[in-house]
């Protein structure tokens, strides 16, 4: 019980609570602005944590997911461009309400829905992640390895996009974790002889490389996309007709989207897709989703914010990220000294409990803050894309070369920028990449010291009952994809 | 109906090898096999120290996979073509010269002189025409950002031009 109390530890102090706050207006700004969202801008921010201490550079990433993840509402209800992936699903309902003039009913019932979602999944959080971090109490190496390839085959399985091109780049972000000195020989692997390279490819040039500068060469090819703009007088709140009548589809999108974020994959993408839809298969009023049904927005808004809370649960039980933004927290943690995983339970709950308090407030200062200034953040999408992407490169660049004052990272960061523009241009997704890379020491790790447990014979998996369970789930995972596309070419 | 579905599904001789998939996958591979080939390259432990496996196995499953999987890709793309994208135009090809620019200037000249011409570069490029804004954006936003970094993260940046003036 006295854990609770922890939780409101960001309440009771000053430093704690403006950081938060900050994290909140900084989260908002990045949802709201298209092509930025709270992985790149967790990234971006990341070099700035390291003058904090560990919690108050956790809580600030926290609220920078949160209100992100809501702050992508503010722009797909007004411009029908989602500020974040996970808003995608908002465009398709909450642009044509705000045709018809009702914005401010739209973005009340985002901002509502969106906090509903984002508490329920913080009481998930606070609930399962202890629970999950006591099972993996009884993990050893060979159950990690089973685990982690578990975590990548249903990020190719329920990610975005092709489930075979989720693998590949998947085992290619594992493949880049394994460049610089081999961690038990200590022999070079792919560093062609450069210095810089023994040392290994570091996460955030590889992370902003893919996230921002890609999202740079693609918003080039964008420059003649007119955004037509709908006004927005005031955000309303929902009245009791509109709760009767989304009640139980935020309820469910809350359930479905909390589920969905513990998977390791693109939750809060995935989960208001799958909220939406369901939505409107349990809705009397399916035929008006798409037309502006104030359900759909509900459905879509409540599951990508609950999926934040999920998403964190295998992040700090296991150590293994439930989405690109919190494989950004996950390095935060890490770049802080703080591993997470079992042991974190028992030995920092106030710092654990710290987080969870801090989401929870981050969901209510973001419900106060959409609710009195979204007109004031919407307002931040008229800045041009020509004076904001030079901004971001700079504050890219030199973020990217403070961590190690290196300009070898520089170079990593416009490498992966290039890469990541082609990948996303054929439709390979760039989150499994990075998901890849923070997973492919565990992955690498575990595996070579269970072969050493079991003296080099592979077969000896099989006989692990827990590591046996996740080989098989990872199988369903992968076979999930083709089961599906057969159902829907025979229908 | 049908007809369209047969059409779309197969691949002319000419056209196999200038798609798209072709294109794509042709590099994943070319990329796959050159790193696979690297891999015989890295020293191998004594059978006393080695624990499990050699340095070079497990980047070796990681490339056969991804050569297993690209030619899988490559082989559904003949049943389910990828998405068409449209060519790429001229602010893509600027902006990318521009990124190269930067790293020459970078790397030669001074990192903040770089940082400051691409900004101009790429926000003139995009369509600003103000001067006061590209000002803003070349000059005062990198100046801020160079001070904000130096100051509160004690950061050094490298030597240049400008850079050495600052500090000397």
């Amino acid at each position: 019980m006295e854990n609770f109390y922890l939780m409101f530890a960001p309440l009771l102090s000053t430093k704690l609570f403006v950081v938060l706050f900050l994290g909140t207006v900084f989260g908002l700004i990045l949802g709201v602005l298209p092509g930025l969202g709270p992985t790149t801008g967790g990234a971006l921010i990341l070099p700035f944590t390291m003058t904090l201490d560990p919690l108050s550079a956790i809580v600030l990433l926290t609220a920078i997911y949160c209100a992100g993840t809501y702050g992508g509402a503010i722009t797909a209800v007004l411009i029908n461009t989602p500020g974040t992936p996970a808003a995608a699903a908002t465009c398709l309902d909450g642009y044509p309400l705000a045709q018809k003039g009702e914005a401010g009913r739209a973005l009340g019932m985002a901002t509502v829905s969106s906090t509903f979602g984002g508490i329920f999944s913080v009481i998930v959080l606070v609930f399962f992640a202890p629970l999950l971090a006591k099972l993996a109490y009884e993990f050893g190496q060979p159950e990690y390895f089973a685990l982690a390839i578990f975590g990548l085959t249903m990020l190719a399985s329920i990610g975005e996009g092709s489930p075979i091109k989720n693998l590949i780049a998947g085992a290619f972000g594992i493949l880049i974790s394994t460049v610089g000195k081999d961690f038990m020989t200590s022999i070079d692997r792919f560093t062609f002889g450069i210095n810089e390279l023994t040392e290994g490819i570091g996460f955030i040039p590889v992370v902003v490389g893919l996230f921002a500068m890609s999202e740079m060469l693609i918003q080039s090819t964008l420059l003649k996309q007119i955004f037509n703009r709908v006004a927005l007088k005031a955000v309303k709140l929902p009245t009791i007709d509109d709760y009767k009548l989304t009640w139980k589809t935020i309820l469910r999108s809350s359930g479905i989207g909390s589920f969905i974020g513990v998977l390791p994959a693109e939750g809060g993408t995935v989960a208001s897709l799958i909220g939406y839809s369901e939505a409107k298969r349990w809705s009397k009023n399916p035929q008006d989703f798409g037309k502006g049904s104030i359900e759909g927005v509900a459905g879509a808004e409540a599951a990508n914010n609950a999926a934040t809370g999920g998403a964190m649960v295998p992040t700090l039980a296991l150590g293994i990220p439930g989405s690109a933004t919190t494989a950004v927290i996950l390095t935060g943690l890490i770049i802080h000294g703080v591993r997470p995983g079992p042991s974190l339970f028992r030995e920092q709950p106030d710092f654990l409990y710290g987080i969870f308090g801090a989401m929870l407030v981050a969901n209510i200062l973001f419900f106060i803050l959409g609710f009195f200034g979204a007109k004031i953040f919407a307002r931040i999408t008229l800045v041009p894309n020509r004076l904001l992407w030079p901004m971001i490169f700079a504050v890219s660049v030199c973020g990217t070369y403070s961590l190690s004052q290196s300009l070898t990272d520089v170079w990593i960061m416009l490498f992966f920028g290039v890469l990541g523009f082609f990948m996303r241009r054929y439709g390979f997704s760039v989150v499994p990449v990075i998901i890849g890379l923070i997973l492919g020491e565990l992955v690498e790790g575990t595996l070579r010291q269970s072969l050493v447990i079991f003296d080099g014979n592979w077969l000896m998996f099989l006989t692990r009952p827990i590591a046996l369970t996740f080989f098989i789930l990872a199988l369903i995972a992968l076979l999930f994809p083709l089961i599906n596309r057969k159902k829907n070419e025979q229908n | 109906m049908k007809h369209d579905t047969k059409k779309q599904g197969t691949k002319s001789n000419s056209s196999l090898f200038f798609s798209t998939e072709f294109k794509a996958c042709f590099v994943i591979l070319f990329f796959s096999i050159f790193a696979f080939i690297i891999t015989f390259t890295f020293d191998e432990v004594p059978p006393i120290l080695n624990r499990g496996i050699q340095p070079a196995t497990f980047p070796k499953i990681l490339l056969i996979l991804i050569i297993l999987l690209t030619c899988l890709v490559y082989y559904l793309s003949f049943k389910t073509p990828w998405k068409k994208n449209k060519n790429l135009d001229k602010p893509f090809f600027i902006t990318l010269f521009v990124l190269i620019l930067f790293v020459l200037i970078a790397k030669f000249i001074d990192f903040f002189l770089a940082i400051g011409s691409l900004s101009f570069l790429i926000s003139y490029f995009w369509g600003e025409r103000k001067i006061l804004f590209l000002l803003m954006v070349s000059i005062l936003f990198p100046i801020i950002v160079f001070i904000f970094f130096e100051t509160i993260l004690g950061l050094r940046f490298p030597g240049g031009i400008i850079t050495n003036l600052y500090y000397s």
